[in-house]
């Protein structure tokens, strides 16, 4: 067994590897630059509570139209974006702060998508909502993330300036009247869009795992902002090809597999990264 | 009564309110076209709220504030610094570009006129060379140059700055107030916000005291004499209910400063001891 029949023979042998691959692909295009403006705009947490929130939509998509793709994305979406809207409400009109709105409307979300599906599906589903079953991708799913994917790297590049000004310096988009309230909310979206495609992979638990750890460990590597976004995907894709070898080889379920390689390198990078890692740190003091 | 072709903004009666309080009540009068005007007052006077309400992010609560003649150019509003991320991963440069929004909105492209424009404007702010240096590695007083470039870039008619010069160093503050002079000499009209008496005294020609409502407002050697001077403290005073029972502080502003209501106590993390009875 040569080191190459370990990593590739696994897609060289199998269709659903190959399509799991393609489908990290997209994801990793679609998740590399949005993770790093979360990370950059101090939304990290929230891009955690958005991919709980995405819950009972899923659930009511999943009640509603079985195990359907379109069904359950479009009630993820739904979902999101219901929560994203309302917190924002809360946190404009009352002296609540939007960490602790965002809070409180996931973990209701959260609750209601448990109770949805315990009521009405078995434990198994629950698991395949909660963690993702990224070795099941059909050809219905690699189409929707490939296109969110698209529909994110477009959508960005449209609203790239406005989305870095109103992270930099939201005073001067609203002087110049930027719209920086539109900007913020289309961002939202983009994310619940990529939550949604996460979660058929890797589960509403830990989609946001793809986005937030390759985004991070970026950090210590590259410093401008499309770099960041380009290491991002970089990580992530590489996240995904290693954690599907390695739950192949292993028997190991592969959504949690992705996301601890994904935890491994972000582990590597704050150590040993290049740029202001720890042994960059310790270097520097000596 | 609408503005002569003279004037750049004009406020009649003029309330602006701030977290629903009226900051400032009353205020009329009107910016020439090319003046210079700081805006002085005790701390809580409601001078950036007029700033605010000026550039237009803040809509008079009664009044009205209006702008006259502005031109291709428009407004460019400088604000106090605490929004701005100041470790985002943004060149120099790029920051400057921004000034050309107008132009280029969301997605315009940058075309070499537009870049050589910005790096005129940082050569100008004494900081050619540092085009392609992150923000981050920035002193303050730098940074401000570089928000200064920005303005200049903006090519605005009306330029209205709030504290321009906090926590900036001597030298800085003395070449970006030259800065300032050379927008008054070119024709626009330029409203700052000031702390420092004496470089109002020293650069500005005219001066709006406010201290809430306007104490006075005209020119600079007729509104900072002693006597608005003290009127605009002891109208402050009222403010936070404390009144002769202050110790006299130097200063003229100071006094805004001690008139401001204290915070309230930290919440104890801890359940205080009861005094008598089991501890």
């Amino acid at each position: 067994m040569t080191l190459y029949d370990l990593a590739f023979g696994p897609f060289a042998e199998f269709g659903f590897m190959r399509r799991a691959l393609v489908g990290c692909l997209a994801l990793a295009l679609g998740c590399g630059p949005i993770g790093t403006f979360l990370v950059i705009r101090r939304m990290s947490l929230m891009g955690d509570a958005l991919s709980h929130a995405v819950l009972p939509g899923a659930a009511l998509g999943f009640i509603l139209g079985g195990l359907s793709l379109p069904a359950m994305s479009l009630g993820g979406v739904g979902a999101g974006l219901v929560v994203a809207l309302l917190s924002g409400l809360v946190t404009r009109l009352t002296p609540l702060r939007e960490d602790a709105s965002f809070a409180a409307f996931y973990l209701i979300s959260l609750a209601l998508g448990v109770l949805l599906v315990s009521l009405h599906g078995s434990n198994v589903d629950l698991l395949h909502l909660l963690f993702g079953s990224i070795l099941a991708i059909d050809d219905a799913a690699l189409v929707l993330v490939g296109a969110v994917a698209s529909v994110s790297l477009l959508s960005l590049a449209v609203i790239y300036r406005p989305l870095v000004v109103e992270c930099f310096d939201p005073g001067f988009l609203r002087a110049v009247g930027g719209r920086g309230g539109l900007v913020h909310t289309g961002f939202l979206a983009l994310v619940v869009l990529n939550l949604v495609a996460g979660f058929q992979a890797l589960g509403t638990l830990m989609a946001v795992g793809l986005m937030m750890l390759p985004a991070a460990a970026a950090r210590f590597w590259v410093r401008e902002l499309w770099t960041l976004s380009v290491a991002s995907s970089a990580l992530a894709f590489a996240s995904g090809f290693f954690g599907l070898v390695l739950s192949y080889h292993l028997g190991l379920p592969s959504g949690p597999s992705i996301v601890l390689v994904a935890g491994l390198a972000y582990l590597a990078s704050v150590l040993c990264g290049p740029r202001d890692s720890m042994r960059a740190l310790y270097f520097r003091s000596r | 009564m609408s503005g002569s072709p003279g004037s750049a903004i004009v406020l009649q009666n003029v309330t602006l309110a701030y977290d629903g309080r009226p900051a400032i009540h009353h205020l009329t009068g009107e910016f020439s076209r090319g003046s210079l005007t700081a805006i002085a007052g005790p701390n809580g006077a409601g001078k950036s709220t007029l700033m605010k309400g000026m550039a237009g992010l803040l809509r008079p609560a009664d009044g009205l504030i209006q702008h006259t003649g502005l031109g291709g150019g428009g407004i460019a509003y400088l604000a106090q610094h605490a929004e701005i991320e100041r470790g985002f991963p943004i060149s120099v440069i790029q920051t400057v570009l921004l000034g050309h929004w107008r132009r280029i909105g969301w997605a315009g492209p940058v075309n070499r006129e537009l870049r050589e424009e910005a790096h005129r404007a940082l050569d100008s702010v004494g900081l050619a060379g540092f085009a392609r240096r992150p923000i981050g590695s920035l002193s303050a007083g730098q940074f401000q140059r570089v928000l200064f470039a920005r303005l200049i870039v903006q090519d605005a008619e009306l330029i209205l700055l709030d504290e321009p010069l906090a926590a900036v160093d001597w030298r800085t503050s003395e070449d970006l107030l030259r800065l300032i002079v050379n927008w008054h000499r070119e024709g626009r009209t330029v409203a700052a916000v000031l702390h420092d008496l004496d470089q109002a005294r020293a650069y500005f020609p005219d001066t709006l005291l406010l201290a809430r409502e306007p104490v006075a407002w005209g020119p600079t050697r007729e509104v900072l004499i002693p006597q608005n001077l003290r009127r605009a403290r002891h109208m402050s005073e009222s403010w936070s209910g404390e009144g002769e029972n202050q110790r006299p502080v130097p200063g003229p502003w100071r006094a805004g400063l001690a008139g401001y209501p204290e915070p309230l106590p930290a919440p104890s993390l801890t359940v205080p001891r009861s005094r008598g009875g089991e501890g």
